[in-house]
């Protein structure tokens, strides 16, 4: 069937803030649907409270809601637009979950809206565990034994019948969020009872482990002419027991023979036909006994997903892009396949390469968590790499991971189980944990065998010899010199995947040196192409990866070239708004005639689809292999400054006249502490005091200079790690010997090459301050513009990343800003930027000090964007290639900020809920995972939006405790008055209610200590009670598990909103008081950069609504 | 790890460098051509219609889960060589008996690895198939061998892969002759589902086919150039007028030549198990699995209606015959290796055999 001409306007619903388990790549697969669908000539209305995404991008769709993913929002979104059809399939399983809220309550119906890709009863099938299986066992496929409990003795009862061990899941959950194993009947009751408190609908599934067998995945796709393809399949290389998210997966599957897998596919088409996806992308996931060859369906979704974009990446067929052209009636074979141009897209790709994905964990952020990996995924982010052979793109996807490994082995990390015996280091890796792979390398090494090694871990035998050829290649080049290599010696190590910085630590000689040897033999880096047909027709884009062999694809170009190097993995601290930045920088190039040239190793990016740059490449982001990308493209220059730190680090090691931008010694004068300590003293521009310190007496003197309390901190670390504020002499020993420690190999080093010599920075840590980001751009001729000042709802001390912010400021002063302004303007000048400037500002009684300065993209530039409607990034991209402000003015492309009554308000969201070990609370270290925004015309309404949209919906009546730390007192008493005003009932723990009360503030619940002897209710068991309806606790410094901790930790087990800091309360209390007076609505960004007017606030009748609804 | 160092040259003069895998030898013949199945090396390695052939895989893992007895598609491998980009040392799979060096060791097959099959595939690409020799000799050597070696078109291959002596295999209700022109083992496993199946050679005259009282006929896959097939050509007309006949791949391009129809050599073939096929009737698309380098020129045959089309190339996939309970398809239905999509096709004939058999239901 052609496209459809019945439907006109659809709505897309994306997937909200990256979360683990969901990140961009619904992002990516959400572009792609609005791209598609109106080019195809629908309106497309977009619901996304994510700014930091390409999709909310303004161009990208007809109507843009940035506004909370939640049901009553997206009713009114419906009601306003009234679309045709909603597209749900592309927003991961917030998207998918949203639709069927909005299907059950009616409103789709009652709104004439279709539900289009899957249909309710097909989403149903699939995301109720039971249905799925009665559908399974129906057509004849095997499932793993189970039964499904909604209190703990049906759970008991159900143990009886499949027995132990079992896999306990959550419904309704999306990437195995409080999923768990139990094999004793205490772990039952834990996993049983956690799961149980997660489902939303409070079921859980209960099934037969089947952990140790081999996991598959089948990325298929279905058209209404039931016509099915698979596009990909993806072997796991950790067994099943260890979430595929978590997993290290290779495509295609490596150990099924034809037999075995024609059996799989058909499976897993009758599984789609089964449950009803109309039309698609799905996934579905097999596991198969190792001994047997039996298989079992695990689970399907009926959506594309995380491994639907790797299966996009992996093989070069869009899944997203054709599944919204499926869902608009076009059948498969009318779509053609893009890379071909001649080919349709009915077909099933052909790999000739290896794909390995390998995920990366942040688990030094939360210490308390045990870093084991179980069904229930953890990880923040991920790398692909691609090679010819499993070996190397092994290899290269471990380099790729920017966690100071430059391989499997033959680096100084291979000595870090020296230390263990062969039985000791062999239980280790029974327990899954992201060092496996280097443990089982580690005891291929010593000789182990490759049998021994698959039992233990129920790693395939195939992957453990593979890695075993790696290791054997390591033991024989050791004893050999690189000048006595011969040509087809240095080709086989680099067919292994081995890179020159491991060669270097090997035969301990410099890497520029072996490189030079190595490029006398003849042996260079081949660029092969990703083309779905292996080569069999010819391919008009050029996506490539490197690899050794006798040719080269590379087309020479025509136009002058931009390298672009991408941010890497996604990680805690540098995430999807770098991708953002890079994405931008390479359309504003392309649109100013150049060709780019993407670098970047992320398959769950746009940055990585093949249509957004002219040329990408799919390649680690090291020295050598950015150097060999050079080398094959010959730009006229390289963008460092939008991925993040990642391509910050690489600035110094490329030829400096590449460098577009800003140069690598100003970047180097921002990181390098006396350099820029200088440079304010000279510009005049207030720091906290502060000193380096290299040991704890020299830490003491800075101290005793500068006064407690201090921020003590490692120099050159991202994302506030390893940050501690100390207090006194006995906290500034405890840190300094904490930091210390992190310079084992292992934990700290892990964040990639951390000289772990450097001294530790020590400063002044300013108290009650607010905090202040300022992202600007300044050109070649010195012009700077100011993009967005920032203020912080949380004070200093809260790492930005972590904090909620506004723009515009809403309580700072003018002249306050105008200083910010100021200094801004001037420390770029001193830096000589040429781009984009990051500045962080405390602001204590009117006195600015600057806390540090960046010369690149901040994570703050997508935000600002689109709350002021000016493309920060694309005007920074083109900056850097040396146009000017002026020009970019006169060109159009820089635009005036939207004049606008309107408060955009950043939110962050923490991933406390995977680590409930971890206390949730907010420091100088970077913890957030992703953000939102809401955007209203007054401040309290944008804050309480973005809590919504953050999955914090603020109560609209009942009781608040507060529990709060001495400094924070004061803002107590404000959030108290107000809250109290509203009508909300108001507890308090002893100290905070005396204090509330000396400051006319009416305290109606007292709260006693936990475990104290006196009469009443001590704060948990009200919280469990279920009496509480939002919990203000900020903490009262380090220490052992107070009580403080325990009223976070049950407030986050039952859910009752949780804020940490003074400053977010009295946010919320003004924020609650605007929602009450004010009538709900959701606008459009691009009604906001046309500018709306205060006017069109609607108050409800009254000052105070009533009729009680909340947020 | 010290293997040989082979090299792989084309009659063109293009050179591979390698190393030797498999039965050894000086230089080894034959056309070369490249398969993208993901899956089922040892199927393809021991597929019949390869004989005359060296077949390198796209795929770059080859071996990754042995062999093992009941996957090949004939007593023994048929190819001349094998040329991979690397072969497996360990295999892994619950079924696996042999590693696939072992194997064609065993059979005598030489192969060549570690050679950049992605450059090879797109030579061939640009190029078309063409002959090629490889192994242990030097360059100039291999390079005369591959000029003397005649490439498949206009040689008779049939020949050497028909069986000798019929036999029968299968337990299927129905009554089955298929010809042998170099028929698989799981085309056997899926016609002896419908029928006691009597391979017969393929010289078989159809009287003596016709005097097994067969429900129907099916004209099997099999090496090489249609032309020169042999007599069987001869024999199909009769065939179709004593009941339904089923062609397959070089059995497709068989009937189409009795029919009157013309065949040519393609560029470099099908031979892979991804190839789009439309059924021209319903529209629907089916993945096939494909092995050949000869083809029908669509609209060449007389009295026939063209029924599937490959959506690559356009190339034509299938027709049914006029006034007969006859079709053909250049594909192939029964998969192994490669999907199943078209296993419709097996009740399609099945159908055909029993109206035919059952004359109240014409
Ligand atoms: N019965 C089981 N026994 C052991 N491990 C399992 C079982 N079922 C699932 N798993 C593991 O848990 C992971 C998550 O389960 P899955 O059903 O895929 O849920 P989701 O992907 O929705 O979180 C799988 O990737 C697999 O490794
Ligand atoms: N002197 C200080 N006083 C108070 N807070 C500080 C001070 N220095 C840093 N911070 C807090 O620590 C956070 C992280 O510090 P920052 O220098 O920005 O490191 P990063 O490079 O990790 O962003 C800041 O966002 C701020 O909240
Ligand atoms: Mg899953
Ligand atoms: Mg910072």
């Amino acid at each position: 069937m052609p496209r459809r001409s019945d439907i006109e306007s659809i709505l897309v619903i994306g997937s909200g803030p990256i979360v683990i388990g969901q990140a961009c790549e619904f992002d990516y697969s959400g572009t792609q649907a609005c791209r598609v669908l109106s080019a195809e000539g629908y309106r497309v209305v977009l619901a996304n409270s994510n700014p930091a995404t390409i999709m909310t991008d303004p161009d990208l769709a007809d109507a843009t809601y940035v506004e909370p993913l939640e049901a009553s929002v997206l009713t009114r979104v419906i009601e306003r637009e009234r679309p045709d059809a909603v597209l749900a399939t592309l927003g991961g399983q917030t998207g998918l979950n949203l639709a069927m809220e909005l299907w059950e309550s009616g409103t789709l119906t009652a709104n004439g809206v279709e539900l289009i890709g899957a249909d309710a009863a097909a989403i149903a099938t699939a995301e109720n565990r039971e249905l799925f299986k009665q559908a399974m066992i129906e057509i004849g496929l095997e499932v793993p034994r189970s039964g499904t409990a909604r209190s703990l003795e049906e759970a008991r009862s159900v143990v009886e019948r499949v027995g132990l061990p079992v896999i306990i899941r959550p419904a309704y959950i999306l990437g195995g969020s409080g999923a768990g194993m139990a094999a004793t009947a205490e772990e039952l009751n834990e996993v049983a009872a956690a799961g149980l408190a997660a489902s939303p609908i409070g079921e859980i599934l209960i099934e037969e482990s089947i952990a140790g067998w081999k996991e598959y995945e089948l990325e298929v796709m279905r058209d209404d002419r039931d016509n099915c393809v698979v596009v990909c399949s993806i072997e796991n290389v950790d067994p099943m027991g260890v979430h595929t998210g978590d997993s290290i997966t290779v495509a295609p599957a490596q150990t099924l023979t034809d037999v075995e897998y024609q059996q799989m596919r058909d499976a897993a088409f009758g599984v789609l036909r089964r449950v009803g996806v109309a039309t698609g992308g799905s996934n579905v996931q097999f596991a198969v006994e190792p001994g047997t060859g039996r298989q079992v369906v695990i689970e399907m979704n009926p959506r594309v997903s995380r491994s639907s974009a790797l299966a996009s990446k992996a093989t070069g067929f869009p899944i997203a892009k054709m599944a919204a052209k499926l869902a608009v009636g076009y059948r498969l074979d009318e779509i053609p396949n893009d890379i071909t141009g001649v080919t349709p897209a009915s077909f099933e790709p052909a790999i000739d390469y290896v794909v390995t994905k390998i995920p990366r964990w942040t688990f030094e952020k939360f210490p308390a968590a045990s870093e084991t990996l179980g069904p229930s995924m953890q990880s923040v982010g991920e790398v692909m790499a691609i090679g010819r052979t499993f070996a190397e793109s092994l290899q290269k996807g471990l380099r790729s991971l920017e966690q100071g490994r430059l391989g499997l082995n033959a680096d100084p990390a291979e000595s870090a189980y020296d230390h263990l015996s062969d039985r000791h280091l062999l239980d280790r890796a029974r327990i899954a944990s992201p060092d496996r792979i280097f443990q089982l390398e580690t005891l291929l090494r010593r000789g182990v065998a490759v049998d021994t090694l698959a039992a233990a871990t129920g790693t395939d035998p195939w992957f453990l010899d593979q890695m075993l050829s790696i290791t054997e290649g390591r033991l024989e080049l050791g004893p050999v010199s690189p000048e006595s290599l011969d040509r087809r010696g240095w080709r086989r190590v680099k067919r292994l995947g081995f890179s020159d910085g491991q060669l270097a630590h090997l035969w301990d000689r410099p890497e520029p040196e072996v490189r030079a040897i190595r490029l006398a033999q003849g042996i260079r880096a081949t660029f092969k192409t990703v083309d779905t047909c292996a080569g069999e027709f010819e391919a008009h884009t050029p996506y490539h990866y490197s690899t050794y062999e006798d040719t080269d694809e590379v087309v020479p170009g025509h136009r002058p070239r931009v390298v672009i190097l991408g941010s890497g993995p996604n990680r805690i601290g540098q995430g999807i708004e770098f991708d953002y930045c890079c994405v931008h920088a390479s359309l504003a190039l392309r649109d100013a005639g150049y060709e780019t040239v993407m670098v970047n190793c992320n398959p769950e990016t746009v940055s990585t689809d093949y249509d957004t740059s002219d040329r990408l490449y799919f390649e680690p982001l090291t020295p050598e292999d950015v150097t060999n990308v050079i080398e094959a493209e010959k730009p006229v220059g390289v963008i460092v400054a939008l991925g993040g730190q990642t391509p910050l680090r690489l600035a110094g090691l490329l030829p400096p006249h590449l460098i577009l931008g800003t140069s690598a010694a100003s970047i180097d004068l921002a990181e390098d502490r006396q350099g820029w300590n200088n440079l304010c003293a000279r510009l005049e521009i207030p720091q906290p005091a502060g000193g380096v310190a290299a040991d704890l007496d020299q830490a003491r003197a800075v101290t005793a200079r500068i006064g407690y309390p201090a921020l003590v901190r490692p120099s050159y670390v991202l994302g506030g790690r390893a940050m501690e504020i100390v207090y006194d002499d006995a906290d500034l020993a405890a840190v300094m010997k904490a930091v210390k420690a992190t310079a084992e190999p292992g934990a700290l080093a892990r964040e990639g090459p951390l000289a772990t010599e450097r001294p530790v920075l020590i400063d002044r840590f300013l108290e009650d301050a607010t905090e202040v980001d300022v992202d600007a751009i300044r050109d070649h001729r010195g012009e700077v513009l100011i993009g967005a000042v920032m203020e912080h709802v949380e004070e200093a001390g809260v790492h930005s990343g972590d904090s909620a912010c506004s723009i515009p400021p809403t309580n700072l002063s003018p002249p306050t800003v105008a200083v910010i302004e100021d200094y801004t303007s001037r420390i770029a000048a001193a830096l000589d930027v040429r781009g984009p400037l990051n500045v962080q500002y405390a602001v204590k009684r009117s006195q600015v000090f600057t806390l540090e300065a960046n010369p690149r993209a901040s994570r703050t530039v997508p935000f600002a964007a689109k709350a002021t409607g000016v493309p920060l990034a694309k005007v920074a991209a083109r900056v850097m290639v040396g146009a000017t402000l002026a020009e970019l003015r006169a060109e159009g492309l820089l635009n005036r900020p939207a004049l606008s009554d309107h408060v955009a308000v950043k939110e962050a969201v923490l991933p406390f809920d995977r680590f409930p070990e971890a206390d949730a609370v907010l420091g100088p270290e970077m913890r957030s995972t992703g953000e939102v925004m809401g955007i209203d015309l007054t401040a309290g309404l944008a804050f309480v939006k973005a809590q919504l949209a953050a999955g914090t919906r603020l109560p609209a009546e009942g009781t608040v405790l507060l529990s709060l730390a001495n400094r924070d007192k004061p803002l107590a008493v404000e959030a108290g008055r107000i809250l109290a005003s509203l009508g909300y009932v108001i507890a308090a723990t002893a100290g905070t209610a005396a204090y509330l009360r000396s400051h006319g503030v009416v305290v109606t619940q007292d709260v006693v200590k936990i475990g104290a002897d006196e009469p009443g209710h001590h704060a948990v068991d009200l919280i469990e009670a279920g009496q509480v309806q939002m919990v203000v606790n900020s903490p009262k410094g380090p220490g052992p598990r107070a009580d403080g901790a325990h009223i976070r930790a049950a407030a986050g087990r039952a859910g009752v909103p949780l804020l940490t800091t003074g400053a977010a309360a009295v946010a919320a209390a003004k924020g609650l008081r605007d929602w009450k007076t004010h009538r709900p609505a959701v606008r459009t960004i691009q009604e906001y950069h046309r500018g709306v007017h205060a006017n069109q606030l609607r108050l409800f009748g009254g000052p105070n609504r009533s009729d009680g609804s909340g947020p | 790890m010290n293997a040989a160092t082979a090299r792989l040259v084309l009659a063109d003069g293009e050179v591979f460098e390698g190393e030797a895998i498999g039965a050894s030898t000086v230089a080894v013949t034959g056309e070369v051509v490249f398969t993208t199945v993901m899956s089922g090396y040892q199927e393809v390695i021991t597929d019949p219609s390869h004989a005359g052939q060296i077949v390198s895989f796209t795929a770059p893992h080859i071996g990754n889960c042995g062999t093992n007895p009941a996957d090949s598609q004939a007593a023994r491998p048929h190819c001349r060589g094998v040329i991979v980009r690397d072969l497996t040392r360990r295999p892994s799979n619950w079924r696996s008996t042999e590693t696939l060096d072992g194997f064609l060791r065993r059979h005598g097959v030489p192969g060549i690895a570690g050679v950049d099959t992605r450059r090879l595939t797109r030579h061939i690409r640009e190029e078309g198939s063409m002959p090629g020799a490889f192994g242990t000799a030097d360059t100039a050597a291999l390079e005369a061998a591959a000029r003397s070696e005649p490439g498949t078109a206009g040689v008779d291959l049939v020949s050497q892969v028909t069986t000798a002596e019929p036999y029968t295999v299968g337990t299927g209700p129905g009554r089955i002759v298929a010809y042998d022109l170099g028929i698989k083992t799981t085309m056997l496993r899926r016609l002896g589902e419908l029928a006691t199946v009597t391979v017969v050679p393929a010289d078989t005259s159809a009287a003596d086919a016709l005097a097994l009282e067969p429900d129907g006929v099916l004209i099997s896959n099999g090496p090489g150039d249609p032309t020169r097939a042999g007599g069987i050509i001869g024999e199909i007309d009769t065939l179709l007028g004593a009941g339904p006949v089923v062609g397959i791949c070089l059995g497709h391009q068989v009937m189409a030549l009795a029919l009157g129809g013309r065949t040519y050599k393609m560029k470099f073939g099908h031979h892979g198990g991804n190839v789009p096929v439309q059924d021209l009737r319903t529209g629907a698309v089916e993945i096939t699995s494909q092995n050949h380098n000869f083809a029908v020129e669509a609209g060449s045959v007389p009295g026939v209606t063209e029924t599937h089309r490959c959506l690559n190339d356009g190339s034509l996939e299938g027709f049914t015959v006029h006034g007969a309970a006859a079709f053909a398809v250049q594909y192939h239905p029964e998969a192994g290796p490669g999907p199943h999509d078209s296993h419709y096709l097996f009740a399609e004939m099945d159908r055909l055999m029993s109206t035919a058999a059952d004359p109240s239901a014409r």
